[in-house]
Order: structure tokens, then C-alpha cells, then sequence
């Protein structure tokens, strides 16, 4: 009872024979096949190098495209070789030069002496599999192949387009049906010399040579027929990335190899010498794990992947700059903007910072320079408070702010003074809970101490950008969580009003106002609006406000009703 | 290609160049007392051959390459404006030596930075790109600097400049596309900030693609920021992920900087007539700290990679 290794060498033939050393050492009869592209010069060398070794033995030599039937053709022919000559061997393990074991080979052949009627091979149905790259995963069986992926593409592309159109299906063989799986397995004399022995394997041969990627199908399909006991696995540990390439392992993976427990690991960059001189120098080193445990190695490799491919919500950088709606979040975290509280209220930043505990900035858009938080002139990652720079690229100016300080809410205050270029983006964007009192800019204007034809000029303006950010946050486009009071409806009822937006910046250990920020005197609000309007130019967003009223702050809130049923 | 004529050959050893060598282009011009950490830096990451340039040094930088084993020297007295900031130069070297060569173009200041760097040399990185069929790397540039003003720390000959210049500006960078050769333009960081206030389109470009599979029927169009055939410069991903990348820390603003701003600003031999350097005279004189509170120390390439600054990618 013994396991052969059946060794698929490619390049780096100086580490395939390191590794096939260490296999030899331990008793394992070796058949290696090697790739017909290697020159022949380099092949001679290679067997000449082993020729000390007794159990070794090479065979017949086939040309290995990746996708191809080469592959299996070579699997074939090393297995055979090693059924034939060397009788005791009970399970053979395919693997290849750049697979390396972690675990001593007595491990590994205790392991399968004890499990002796157990073939070791990774076998789902197509249905059941989400791990194929390219859309084929059914069409690998149906259509025919006879381009490589590698060098033909566009051939091959086209020729799978065509049969597709013209339906030119071809049939399954009866009895047969398609499971894939990992490339690397394990295999009972048994299983495998029923496989190779076949009489109808001419047929099956004919057929797989035209299915895509056979190596991940011909033996996981055809062990279903004569194993026994299939454990649907594969003992070596080999993860793929989101191309179908092997993750490859280095030097800094080695604590991460012990601690996986597995037997077999692939794919081994040639030059981690660390790798190599740890698990195949000395034993001691060795782990004396139990079952393979490969699942922190899962993590970090599914890590990688969705990296690629999800990458980081909200980040623009030098390898991340995603087209429009394929940001996948356009901004990393939520913010609250507020228009028109700062104006309404006295304090109201200090207010807002100490009931929420958010960051709040002013008027980060001001035409004067963005107002940080302590009106710093640089904030989180050195942004700069200077309005050229903020100006040059203002939706890149938010990203980055809310990028720089993930973890902490960023809440700011926007209005129709403030440069507009970020207007639709935040009206755009799901992560904005966008507050406005409209019609609140005037406020300021009413409280200032300019003539009234400059003040009537800039209310005009003010009104008119208002009206387009509006436009903005009312069309189709806005995905932002928006609420709009005009100023007249606001000042009804304000704390509950107020209560609302808190409640939904959603800090942690909210509880109801107690205290409410101070609303500004509006007393003479009413006759400065009818003022502008008998100047002819009509106020209209901030609601109808009664020429003689002057809401104050006293006027208690309204109490909710009672819901009767 | 005509360019390369006004290089003269001060010594020539690569014929011993192997196949799968990585090598490293730059071109120079007084940088005698950057060279030693250069040449170190870019040896322990796995470069195994130099092929350098040098503009009229007069500090004695030349004869010391010379002298190095592992590098190739031409030397000239040419406009370096008018061989497009040494582009020409280089790009005739290139098609000449870096030929089916991972080859890296960049200056005696910038101290290039990947995914895993502290724990895996250049060839790893190598071999992982040729085999996601990969031929360009990004690395932006990361303008580094030091607390206090420029001159308060001298550098000396040898020293890690990363030592004194350790700071960096995180978050401040803007990018856009440029839809003729699909590169993006990033400008931002500590530049940006203190030279360029007012007018923020002339600041410097910081995109680059210092490392590529060279081909000979490839070119850089202006200094490393763009390649030719254009599919090059798609170093980022557009569907939400992210490409691997890495940076370039460029560790010009030393105590040496004051003096090489004045000289650059009199031989007039950079970008848009060296308004750069004008910029930087200008500002310099008044307020030589480039750092600021929000400044962020530099640690290792996972710090920029957490960042946001660089990506590893699915490479892990």
C-alpha cells in the first residue's frame, strides 16, 4: 500500500525536481510528465539529474495548452505508466511541479492507507458550481472547441458565438453526466484503472477532446461512474482567481500555510525560498494538524477577489476611477447636509455637533474658502479650505472629505451663496440626507445692514439659484434622502421639524430634544419680504409669511394627536 | 530615435543583461549625493542592471556610476527640455535595451512602492503581471517632505531620504480623465496645496506608469505619465474595482531642493517654461513648511494602501 505521484512539469524544473526529491525520499514512486514546449536539451538534463532516483519514471510527452485536451492526455499516460509498473501503489495523487506538500508525506500516506476505498476528487454537477469564468459552464459539454483560448481568441469567441446562434449543440454521451472540479486529485487503483481501462474510453477520449477545460471535467465525470465513495474535495489546496488563474503563494504566506493543515498546496512561486526550505527541509518544522483547514486562506483569497473586482465603495484613486453608476456608492460613508438651519438658528453648529456628535462643518461650499469645522485652513487627509482648489474639482473635494474621515459622520451646511457645482451629484447621491429650509438665505439679507437695492439684487439672485438646486432635488435623478420645508411651514412647528432631521442622521443613543436651538428674532421678516415685493421682485420660497406676524420662540410646540381606532 | 545620437556611450555593459532581468532607466543631473541610496533602494528590491543618463553633471555622479557594476552610463550635453524632459533620451534606450524587459523609468528622487515590497522583490510582482497578462503599472507620484522647513535637516550622501522627508498629504488629490489617451490626471498633495492655490490646473501631474512589459514599438509621450499605444494607460479599472498599483515616493523636497530651484529656474529647462519652479521660488521664500496638521507620517506600503492611495488588487 502506497500513493505514486503523478507530476505535471511545465517550468521551473530546478523546484520540481526539489519537490520530486522530497516526494522519492519518502517512498513515493514518481512518474513525471513534462510539457512536449519544453526544449529537449533542458528535458535531457532534467532526466539525466534524476537518474540517482530508482522509482522515477517519466512518460510519454504531451503538448499541455491550458483549456486543451493535453492536459488529460498526459494524466493519462503518467497514470498508466505508474499503475503498470509500480503494483503496490493503492492511491495515485496527481499534482504538479509547482505544488509543494506542507505536511510530511507520512501524513499524507497514513492518511490514505486509513481511508483506503476513498477517492479524493472535487465533482459538482454544472448546475451547482458558480466558480466558472467566461459564461461557460454548461456550453463546455454542448459546444466544440477547436481554438485556443490563448492564442485564437477572437476565434474562439466567434466560434462560440456562431454555434450558439445556429443552436449546433452536440449531444452527451448516454450514461455520462458532466461534473467539474478542481484539476488536482487523488485516486483509488481502483477508480482509476477502471477509468483507464474502459472499453468505451475511445468514445469518451472523442469526446472530451472538444470539451472546454477537460482537465476540470474528465475525471470528475467519468470517476462518477465506477467510484465507490467519492469524498468531493481536493486534498491539494489550490484557490483561483477571478481570471480562472491560481493564486500563487510567497514567503510571507508561510505562517498561513501551517496553520491550513492542508497536505498539498499550489501554486508556489519558484523563487519563496522560504516556502521551499521550510516544508521540505526539515520535518520537525512540520505541522501536526488533523484535517485540512484551509478557510483563513479561503478568506484572504475571496478578500482579494472581490477587491478586484467590488473594490472599496466611495474611493477614487490612480486604479479606481469607475464610470458614472458604477461606483458602487459614489461617496464611501452617509452625510447630512443642512440649508437653511444655520441661518434660522443662532448657533446651530455647536448645537447640531453636540446633539448628534457628528463633525460639523459650515458652509464647506462659501465663496470665501470651505468653512472646516474650527475653520481650519486644512482639514482630514490636508485637504484645503482655499475656494480655487475646492472649485477646480468640488465633487472630488466631497469624496474625498467623506473618504478621509470614514468612521466619523460629516454633517455641512449648504445654500444658494455657496458654489453650486456639487448640486446634482449630492442630490445623486443615496448616502445625502439633504435638509432644506427654502427661502432661509433671505434671512440674512434681512438682518444686514446694506441698501435695499443691493439687497434686492442679491435676493433675486439667491432665489434663483435656490430654484435650480431645488429643480435638482425634485427631479427624477435624486437619489438622496431629501426633505424640504419651505421657511413658513418650518417656523409652525420647528423642534418637531428638527427632531425629524436628527432622528435621521441615525447617531447612536438618540433621545428626544430636550433643548431646541435658539430661532432668530424675525420680527419685521414679514414687511422686509413685502418690501422686496413691492420693489417687484416676488420672494416665493420661503411661503407665505403674513405681513404682521413675528413667530417666537415661545410659542410652545403643537401637541400630536391622539390616534383613535 | 534622432535623439539618441546626442548621447555619448561613457560605458556599456549590457551585454550582460539576461533575458528576464528587470531594469531601471533614468536620466540625472547633479545628483551625486542621491545616487548611493538609489542604486541600493532599487538593488535589494531586485533590479539586476541601471541604465542612466546623464545630463552634464558636474558633481562628480557620473564617475561614480561608472564605476558600479551593474550600470550602463551615457552621458550628454543636450537640451533637456528639447528631448522632452529626457523622454526622447530614454525612449531610445528603451526601444534599444528594454525589449520584452519589465522595464522601470524613474528618477534618482523617486523611491518606487508596491503591494508586498517589504516581503516580496520586484520579480514577484513581475511574474504575477505576466500572468494575469498585465503589461502596465501605475504608481502615482506621493509628494514626501519634512516638518519644519526644508533646510533644517541636511541630507547626507547614502542616507535614507525618507528619514527627513516622512510626511505625506493623504487625501487631497483630484483626478479626471483625459479622453484622448485615456490616462487619468491626478494633480493635488503638498504642491498643490502651498505653490498652486491660485491657479490649480497648472499644477504638476502625479499619474504615472513607471513599470511596463516594453515593447519596442512602445513610447512614453511626456516624461512617465503617458504611453503609447494607448491601451497602456487603462491602469485603472471603470466598473468599480480595483487594479493593482503602487506609488512613487518622491522625495525631492530635501534641504538640497532650495538650491536646485534656484539653478532650474535659471537654466529654464522644465514643464511650461519651469513655471513650477517659479511657483515653488516664490512660495519657498515665504513659508518653507510644507507640512501642516493633517500631514500623515509615512509607515509602509500598507499604510497607502489603507489609504486609498494604491491597491493590491486581487494580488495576495
Amino acid at each position: 500500500m502506497n500513493v505514486g505521484i503523478v507530476m505535471l512539469v511545465h517550468t521551473a524544473l530546478d523546484r520540481a525536481e526539489q519537490v520530486l526529491r522530497h516526494w522519492h525520499a519518502a517512498g513515493c514512486p514518481v512518474v513525471v510528465h513534462v510539457d512536449a514546449k519544453v526544449a529537449s536539451k533542458t528535458y535531457d538534463t532534467f532526466v539525466a539529474g534524476l537518474a540517482d532516483l530508482e522509482n522515477v519514471r517519466f512518460s510519454t510527452r504531451h503538448r499541455c495548452e491550458w483549456g486543451g485536451w493535453g492536459i488529460v492526455a498526459a494524466s493519462q499516460a503518467a497514470s498508466e505508466l505508474m499503475l503498470h509498473e509500480f503494483p503496490d501503489v493503492a492511491h495515485v495523487y496527481l499534482a504538479s511541479g509547482s505544488c509543494m506538500p506542507l505536511r510530511p508525506v507520512q501524513e499524507l500516506q497514513s492518511y490514505l492507507a486509513a481511508r483506503p476505498r476513498t477517492d479524493f476528487i472535487e465533482s459538482a454537477t454544472t448546475a451547482d458550481v458558480p466558480w466558472t469564468v467566461g459564461g461557460l459552464d454548461e456550453e463546455r459539454f454542448t459546444l466544440r472547441f477547436p481554438f485556443s483560448w490563448k492564442r485564437q481568441r477572437k476565434l474562439f469567441d466567434w466560434w462560440v458565438e456562431v454555434q450558439r446562434r445556429y443552436k449546433l449543440q452536440r449531444r452527451i454521451p448516454a450514461g455520462l453526466v458532466p461534473h467539474m472540479g478542481s484539476q488536482w486529485w487523488c485516486l483509488t487503483r481502483q477508480t482509476l484503472s477502471a477509468i483507464l481501462e474502459d472499453p468505451d474510453r475511445p468514445s469518451w477520449d472523442r469526446y472530451f477532446r472538444q470539451v472546454w477545460i477537460p482537465d476540470e471535467s474528465y475525471f470528475q465525470t467519468l470517476s462518477r461512474l465506477y467510484s465507490q465513495n467519492i469524498e468531493s474535495r481536493s486534498l491539494t489546496l489550490s484557490k483561483f482567481d477571478f481570471q480562472g488563474k491560481p493564486h500563487i503563494f510567497y514567503d510571507d504566506h508561510l505562517q498561513l500555510l501551517r496553520r491550513s493543515d492542508c497536505f498539498v498546496a499550489r501554486k508556489i512561486w519558484p523563487r519563496a525560498d522560504r516556502l521551499y526550505d521550510t516544508f521540505l527541509g526539515d520535518p520537525a518544522g512540520a505541522m501536526s494538524g488533523t484535517e485540512p483547514n484551509p478557510g483563513k486562506i479561503d478568506r484572504i483569497f475571496a478578500k482579494a477577489v472581490e477587491r478586484r473586482t467590488r473594490g472599496r465603495p466611495g474611493l477614487y484613486m490612480q486604479s479606481r476611477f469607475p464610470n458614472e453608476n458604477w461606483e458602487n456608492g459614489v461617496t464611501s460613508a452617509r452625510y447630512s447636509v443642512f440649508e437653511g438651519f444655520a441661518e434660522l438658528f443662532e448657533d446651530f453648529e455647536p448645537w447640531l455637533a453636540k446633539v448628534t456628535g457628528a463633525r460639523v462643518h459650515g458652509h464647506l461650499f462659501a465663496p470665501e474658502g470651505a468653512e472646516f469645522d474650527g475653520r481650519q485652513d486644512t482639514f482630514a487627509g490636508a485637504l484645503s479650505a482655499n475656494p480655487k482648489l475646492r472649485d477646480y474639482n468640488a465633487w472630488m473635494f466631497l469624496t474625498n472629505l467623506i473618504w478621509n474621515t470614514r468612521g466619523e459622520r460629516q454633517c455641512f451646511q449648504f445654500g444658494p451663496r455657496d458654489s453650486q457645482f456639487i448640486s446634482w451629484d449630492i442630490a445623486k447621491d443615496p448616502n445625502a440626507q439633504i435638509s432644506v429650509i427654502s427661502g432661509a438665505w433671505a434671512v440674512p439679507l434681512f438682518l444686514s445692514n446694506e441698501n435695499f437695492s443691493v439687497l434686492r439684487a442679491k435676493a433675486a439672485k439667491l432665489q434663483k439659484i435656490e430654484a435650480d438646486h431645488l429643480y435638482a432635488l425634485r427631479s427624477t435623478y435624486a437619489k438622496a434622502r431629501i426633505r424640504i420645508w419651505t421657511m413658513a411651514e418650518f417656523i409652525e412647528a420647528p423642534t418637531e421639524a428638527l427632531q425629524t432631521v436628527i432622528d435621521e442622521t441615525g447617531s447612536p443613543g438618540l433621545r428626544r430634544l430636550t433643548e431646541a436651538p435658539r430661532l432668530i428674532d424675525l420680527k419685521g421678516f414679514g414687511q422686509f419680504l413685502q418690501n422686496l415685493k413691492n420693489q417687484g421682485m416676488h420672494p416665493y420660497l420661503m411661503g407665505d409669511f403674513p405681513v404682521d406676524r413675528a413667530p417666537s420662540q415661545a410659542k410652545p410646540g403643537r401637541r400630536k394627536p391622539y390616534l383613535v381606532k | 530615435m534622432r535623439k539618441r545620437r546626442q548621447l555619448t556611450e561613457v560605458v556599456n555593459r549590457t551585454a550582460a543583461i539576461a533575458p528576464s532581468d528587470i531594469l531601471v532607466f533614468s536620466t540625472f543631473r547633479n545628483e551625486d549625493v542621491r545616487l548611493p541610496y538609489f542604486l541600493k533602494y532599487y538593488r535589494e528590491m531586485g533590479v539586476n542592471h541601471f541604465l542612466m543618463v546623464d545630463n552634464d553633471s558636474d558633481d562628480g555622479g557620473r564617475e561614480y556610476l561608472a564605476e558600479q557594476p551593474d550600470v550602463s552610463l551615457w552621458s550628454t550635453t543636450a537640451s533637456y527640455k528639447k528631448s522632452r524632459f529626457g523622454v526622447d533620451w530614454l525612449n531610445g534606450l528603451q526601444m534599444r535595451y528594454g525589449h520584452r524587459h519589465w522595464c522601470l523609468v524613474v528618477d534618482p528622487d523617486e523611491l518606487f512602492v508596491y503591494p508586498f515590497c517589504d516581503s516580496r522583490p520586484i520579480q514577484a510582482l513581475t511574474d504575477w503581471l505576466d500572468a494575469s497578462s498585465i503589461r502596465s503599472f501605475s504608481a502615482m507620484l506621493i509628494d514626501m517632505y519634512p516638518k519644519g522647513r526644508l533646510d533644517e535637516l541636511p541630507y547626507r550622501r547614502g542616507d535614507n531620504p525618507l528619514d527627513i522627508a516622512a510626511w505625506f498629504d493623504a487625501g487631497n488629490y483630484s483626478i479626471k480623465r483625459n479622453p484622448g489617451l485615456k490616462n487619468l490626471w491626478i494633480q493635488g498633495g503638498p504642491r498643490s496645496r502651498m505653490f498652486f492655490q491660485d491657479e490649480p490646473w497648472r499644477a504638476p501631474a502625479l499619474n504615472k506608469i513607471p513599470l511596463v512589459k516594453w515593447d519596442r514599438a512602445y513610447a512614453y509621450v511626456s516624461s512617465t505619465h503617458m504611453l503609447l499605444p494607448r491601451g497602456l494607460n487603462l491602469t485603472y479599472d471603470e466598473w468599480g474595482g480595483e487594479k493593482a498599483s503602487g506609488a512613487l515616493l518622491h522625495t525631492k523636497f530635501l534641504d538640497t531642493f532650495t538650491i536646485k530651484a534656484a539653478e532650474e529656474l535659471s537654466r529654464k529647462q522644465h514643464y511650461a517654461n519651469s513655471h513650477e519652479y517659479v511657483a515653488y521660488a516664490a512660495g519657498l521664500n515665504e513659508n518653507p513648511d510644507l507640512w501642516c496638521k493633517w500631514s500623515e507620517k509615512y509607515i509602509n506600503w500598507r499604510q497607502l494602501e489603507i489609504l486609498g492611495l494604491m491597491s493590491k488588487g486581487n494580488w495576495a
